[in-house]
């Protein structure tokens, strides 16, 4: 008997993936997928088709289904390519420039010709009134109301669709925004207005006033989106309520998505990362690095007791090849992972210096791979892959498409190999090394920023790449333990279904631990856990949840700060010295020492409360079997050491759980292959997933 | 050598530069200054055993970066590799063996492996006070500047020399910032020295011999192969600054050759009597890097892609200023090198440079509090820069870039952060109209920035302003940007002096308008588009439309 029917939709640039899961009872899952092309111009076409073919699959009609979650890229496309509303920001007189200026430098010091992010509002839609708080709040000028009256007739000759409200200081003192907010909607209901005290509370005029216009610019499509997939779903019989992925890792209600579309951007990577987070816990993996590598990029994001890392900084529409700073910032909840132009179909070249380089150009889906036949002559990793012997030419994405051998070694030979005077197989080698190092080099940087290691810590390798390039990454980045799950290929979608009803509220107080203002830090904290309970309640049907509080604190002076958790009840004075110890050890964990005489401020304070995450039965315990005999040998060349060897290839849907092979050999499914490494053994677990281990040297 | 050393060894310098940006990382993370942690007023690096430099994180700003590479031999011959251990540093403020002013502290930390020195990393950063005159052009001499550190030990073994830190705390207004500073600083070091370790034991490695040897023989062939892409000749070009008590004239004469390119700075101005003379490292450094910037901007720093630069500066001219001359504020001047050595290149390649910028910071110290009006001060003492900049100059194919910071490195930081550190209040920060020098590609606008101190009370700019009477010159037929203004919000339009110490009266906002960049081409042949898109959008008047464009 069904209880519980749940769907997960996650629109991506190529593909549209859905999840659906059907519960029977505690012990019993049963999932279906679906795979349909992504329909840019009505993406919910794509998601409502999608539906359509898994319920078909799964013998069950649009009303069986309990709940139905959805994520999307339709918000990051928008901003990156420019097809958002006509905003205009409403700012303070005299700062009408900071969307342009932002902090006034160059994201790449010696080129020349870089260009800078145009702001989402044009210069003359950006219109300054007079107003003017200082850092404390106080009015030092009122907001001149007929000044700001005076600009509706400006704000309706340009048709103005959206608008965004930034004043200075006005995440301490929300008034004249909400008074100016109030006016707005007298002058022009029906206007979606963004305020920056509500989109993004919290200090750093650019950034904040940045995520109100992209909150502004997105809104009229997000919602008129969200409105036609609802009642598309609601047309096909579905009764069961909509949830929206939020950036963040929680999920929330249509009414909450629609007025902080925002939120939603990196939806489908923060699935990925709840799906690593999942496959965690199933395993009991306290310490794991997620890593997905697909056609253009590859993420990594840090997962520490089954929860991955929250971050509040963002960049979005980057201009420059993947650059720090190119892009338009955003200060919202996201989960912190690092994204990287690394996947199979980045690019390789040889730069000035005679170095191979790799990415952040990709070859995309058309033309494609030199090997895919399509006219492309410049060697993607893919091609390199295949001259490593890591592909079968006819079995390749399930043999949909056959590769051409002869292509990928034109285009290494021609763009690599004669440079260096190396032949193609050592050519595809030194491709794949520089891009193996990219993404380790990328996970090193990441665990650095966030004081962790890798000592002890697993991979959960997933997307095209990730189980082909896992052994070879974990190697150097000191891993010897990487898991390939099943269901990769949908991993954001799978994800989406674990997530938790979830909200975050981050605002800014500063006070300093010398003179703690215990009573606003209260009433603050208390009206931020009212605020997140009740966007969690709309969509938690009495579900039980936690919460979580967290400081943002630093020594006074310093620029960086560290998240230290707090106790979610009133604080007491005793409780200020205990904090303070907190952030003291933190602080050393980072930088090996907390610095004497320092006294310790907080900036700004987060409150997340979430519906508790399901209970995961642990996995089955399997005997050891022996391993499927392989479907035959390929010649593979190993990157580590350069030898080339008659590698085993083993078909994974041969394997039973238990079963084990040893590397060096290939284990084969239709979207990806996983390559076990010499020094390597793989065995398939209970659950199905596959788990490489390195023998100690 | 096979195949596999060769990768291995392509492997190995990328790893070294991602070593050192996690060593700059570590830093901006770390760090109490806001100089270096919102602004990024810092370098770091790794060397050799001969004080070479073999990589350098790209996080930092030219003038530190190529100042710092000079800068490692100079601890070498004071405290020599076999005499260092583990869990040493060494630290230096001083203006000619590190990066030109006492603001900046350079550290240098052996590494080691398998218990041998292997290597030394070394950083830079600009702390926000050292004591003395505070940042500003008024000293007379280095000694009036600041607490002046020789080279010294301040961590023996891993024990922190703690009659150097008593010093240091004495010697400062903000003991705790800078005190912390360098902790941030040593501990930066350790973290580029334990990834380093990492990857020795990850290749095996037992030296960087090797490792360096194969980076300065690629580094050098390929800037030698991008100089051999100009042509062979010699052109000159010159450029004024207000200067201090004088305007200050900046001459170059660029030779390229064969085995390099040299440039001979003669006649150019004798030194100042105030803190805008410029070391000689400076003066290479930010030579080098705007040669660079055009020549080949795609090859890493190091100490051989920067060999081929050869400088000749005069002694006694302001680019060669002897200790103890001032030299606190040398980037006035020391920033507007890239533009001069831009005028020689264009003599070279014509489509490959920028018309001239705004080029200098226009970074005003703000002081205030009883150290400026004594026991009628009516806000608590305050001691503060921001980092800002006007309008870079135009380039070939594309507009100059709007209030944005070159050649520095640097960024702002936000008005929001400056007002919760500092009793200030900025009342405007926006682009400047009519600033960006006309043209086919047109400079990028300057800023107008309006400030006054919490209730309008009184206090004081440390002036170090340029290109005020000498605006940013376009080329190739565009006009000049705008020059500055440095003033008073009073009725009359007082003007201030662009350098040196003068108060802002109670009742009084501080005015700056900082440069546009220079244009270039002839504005006539400007797409109509762009022009009516800057008058839309309130950045160029009618009048200036027409009188520039003929629109």
């Amino acid at each position: 008997m069904v209880s519980d029917v749940r769907l997960a939709a996650d629109i991506g640039g190529t593909f549209t993936d859905v999840a659906l899961e059907a519960r029977t009872g505690e012990e019993h899952h049963q999932r279906w997928t679906a795979k349909v092309l992504t329909t840019p111009r009505a993406p919910e076409q794509g998601v409502l088709e999608g539906v359509r073919v898994v319920l078909e699959k799964a013998g069950l009609a649009a009303g069986d289904l309990s709940l139905v979650i959805h994520g999307t890229t339709l918000a990051t496309n928008a901003l990156i390519e420019r097809k958002g509303a006509r905003t205009a920001l409403i700012t303070t007189e005299g700062f009408r420039d900071v969307l342009a200026l932002g902090n006034e430098s160059r994201y790449d010091q010696y080129d020349l010709n870089i260009s800078l992010p145009e702001p989402l509002v044009p210069r003359r839609w950006r219109l300054p009134v007079p107003e003017r708080l200082d850092n404390t709040g106080k009015v030092l000028r009122p907001l001149d109301e007929a000044a700001l009256r005076a600009l509706v007739p400006v704000l309706r000759k340009e048709s103005i669709e959206a608008i965004a409200v930034g004043f200075l200081h006005a995440f301490v003192n929300p008034a004249h925004e909400r008074r100016a907010a109030a006016i707005l909607a007298e002058e022009l209901p029906g206007i979606p207005v963004s305020l920056s005290s509500e989109v993004s509370p919290e200090m750093r005029e650019w950034e904040r006033f940045s995520t109100t216009a992209a909150n502004a610019y997105v809104q009229p499509l997000m919602a008129s989106y969200l409105g036609r997939l609802e009642d598309g779903l609601r047309a096909m019989g579905m009764t069961a309520p909509l949830f929206l992925m939020l950036s963040g890792g929680g999920l929330t209600t249509i009414a909450t998505a629609a007025r902080f579309p925002i939120r939603l951007v990196e939806s489908g990577p923060a699935g990925g990362a709840i799906f690593s987070a999942h496959v965690a816990r199933q395993r009991g993996l306290s310490h794991v690095l997620s890593f997905d590598m697909g056609g253009t990029t590859a993420k990594v994001c840090l997962i520490d007791n089954f929860a991955p890392q929250a971050s509040r900084t963002f960049e979005v529409a980057r201009v420059g090849r993947f650059r720090k700073g190119s892009g338009l910032p955003l200060r919202i909840p996201v989960i912190e992972m690092v994204e990287i132009g690394a996947g199979g179909g980045s690019l390789a070249h040889l730069d000035s210096l005679g170095r191979i380089q790799v990415g952040p150009e990709s070859a995309g889906a058309d033309p494609g791979p030199a090997c895919y036949g399509r006219g492309g002559t410049s060697p993607a990793v893919t091609d390199a892959n295949l001259l490593l012997g890591r592909y079968d030419p006819e079995s390749f994405a399930g043999g949909s498409l056959r590769l051409d051998v002869k292509a990928s070694e034109a285009a290494v030979t021609t763009n690599v190999g004669q440079g260096l005077g190396l032949e193609p197989g050592m050519a595809a080698l030194g491709i794949v090394e520089v891009v193996d190092e990219n993404m380790a080099n990328a996970a090193r940087v990441h665990a650095i920023e966030s004081a962790k290691s890798y000592e002890g810590r697993a991979i959960i390798a997933f997307g095209g790449g990730g189980p082909v390039h896992g052994c070879r990454v974990a190697e150097k980045i000191g891993v010897d333990r990487i898991l390939v799950p099943s269901g990769a290929g949908v991993g954001s979608a799978i994800g989406f279904l674990r997530a938790p009803v979830a909200y975050e509220v981050v605002r800014s107080l500063y006070t300093r631990f010398a003179s703690f203002d215990l009573v606003g830090v209260n009433a603050l904290l208390a009206d931020m856990a009212a605020e997140a309970s009740s966007v969690v309640a709309q969509g938690s049907f009495g579900a039980e949840t936690t919460e979580a509080r967290i400081a943002y604190m630093r020594y006074v002076g310093q620029g960086h700060e560290i998240a230290v958790p707090l106790p979610t009840r009133e604080l007491t004075s005793e409780d200020v010295a205990s904090i303070r110890a907190a952030y003291d050890a933190e602080y050393a964990r980072f930088y090996d020492r907390p610095v004497p005489g320092s006294d310790v401020e907080v900036l700004s304070f987060a409150v997340t409360v979430a519906t508790v995450i399901e209970k995961v039965l642990p996995a089955a315990e399997v005997t050891d079997a022996p391993g499927p005999a392989p479907i035959r040998t390929q010649r593979v060349r190993d990157t580590a050491s350069g030898q080339v060897a008659d590698w085993a290839i083993y078909d994974r849907t041969a394997m039973a759980p238990g079963a084990v092979v040893t590397g060096p050999c290939i284990v084969a499914e239709a979207e990806t292959s996983t390559l076990v490494g010499p020094g390597w053994t793989c065995r398939m677990d209970g659950l199905g997933y596959l788990e490489l281990v390195k023998e100690a040297a | 050598m096979d195949a596999m050393q060769a990768i291995n060894r392509q492997i190995q310098w990328n790893r070294l530069i991602a070593v050192v940006e996690e060593q700059a990382q570590t830093m901006i993370r770390t760090a109490f200054s806001t100089t270096v942690r919102e602004a990024g007023d810092l370098s770091a690096g790794i060397f050799d055993l001969q004080g070479r430099m073999m990589a350098q994180a790209v996080t930092g700003t030219p003038g530190h970066v190529n100042s710092m590479a000079e800068s490692v031999g100079h601890f070498l011959a004071k405290f020599p590799a076999h005499i260092m251990k583990p869990g040493d540093h060494y630290i230096t403020n001083d203006p000619w063996l590190g990066t030109g002013h006492l603001h900046d502290l350079t550290v240098v930390t052996p590494a080691f492996h398998d218990g041998k020195i292997i290597g030394l990393f070394a950083n830079t950063a600009h702390i926000i006070d050292i004591g003395g005159l505070g940042m500003g052009p008024e000293g007379r001499s280095v000694f009036e500047e600041g607490l002046y550190i020789p080279i010294v030990k301040c961590f023996d073994e891993g024990r922190a020399n703690e009659t150097f830190f008593d010093i240091l705390r004495a010697g400062s207004r903000t003991p705790v910032e800078l005190e912390g500073d360098v902790y941030s600083l040593c501990a930066c070091n350790d973290a580029g020295a334990r990834r380093l370790a990492e990857m020795m034991a990850e290749y095996r490695m037992d030296s960087l011999d090797d490792l360096a040897n194969f980076i300065f023989e690629s580094s050098l062939r390929a800037t030698l192969s991008e100089i051999a892409k100009l042509p062979l000749g010699r052109h000159s070009a010159e450029i004024r600054s207000d200067g201090y008590e004088a305007p200050v004239t900046l001459k170059a004469a660029m030779e390229v050759k064969e085995d390099g390119i040299e440039v001979d700075f003669a006649g150019t101005s004798g030194l100042s009597t105030r803190g805008i003379n410029v070391p000689p490292a400076y003066c290479r450094a930010y030579s080098c890097f705007g040669i660079k910037c055009v020549v080949a901007p795609e090859i890493p720093n190091n100490w051989a892609s920067l060999l081929p630069f050869r400088m000749s500066i005069p002694e006694g001219c302001i680019l060669n200023a002897p200790r103890p001359y001032p030299v606190s504020v040398r980037h006035v001047v020391g920033q507007l090198l890239p533009d001069l050595m831009m005028g020689c290149l264009e003599g070279f390649v014509p489509d490959r440079v920028n018309a001239e910028g705004s080029s200098a910071l226009w970074n005003p110290p703000l002081r205030g509090g009883a150290q400026v009006s004594g026991q009628a001060a009516e806000v608590d003492d305050f001691e503060i820069i921001t980092f800002n900049s006007g309008g870079t100059g135009a380039r070939p194919g594309k507009d100059g870039l709007d209030g944005i910071a070159f050649p520095s490195g640097v960024r702002t930081m936000p008005v929001e952060a400056t007002e919760n550190v500092a009793p200030v209040i900025f009342w405007r920060k926006e682009l400047r109209p009519d600033s960006a020098g006309p043209g086919r590609t047109r400079g990028g606008f300057g800023q107008i920035m309006e400030i006054s101190a919490k209730n309008d009370a009184e206090f004081a700019v440390n002036a170090i302003f340029d290109r005020v009477a000498n605006p940013p010159k376009g080329r190739q037929g565009g006009g000049n940007g705008a020059g500055g203004w440095v003033g008073l919000n009073d009725p009359n339009g007082t003007v201030l002096r662009t350098k040196g110490f003068q108060i802002v009266p109670k009742g009084r906002h501080l005015v700056l308008k900082l440069p546009g960049g220079g244009g270039m081409g002839d504005p006539r042949t400007r797409d109509r588009a762009l022009v009516e898109r800057d008058v839309a959008d309130g950045l160029l008047t009618p009048e200036a439309a027409r009188r520039e464009y003929g629109y």
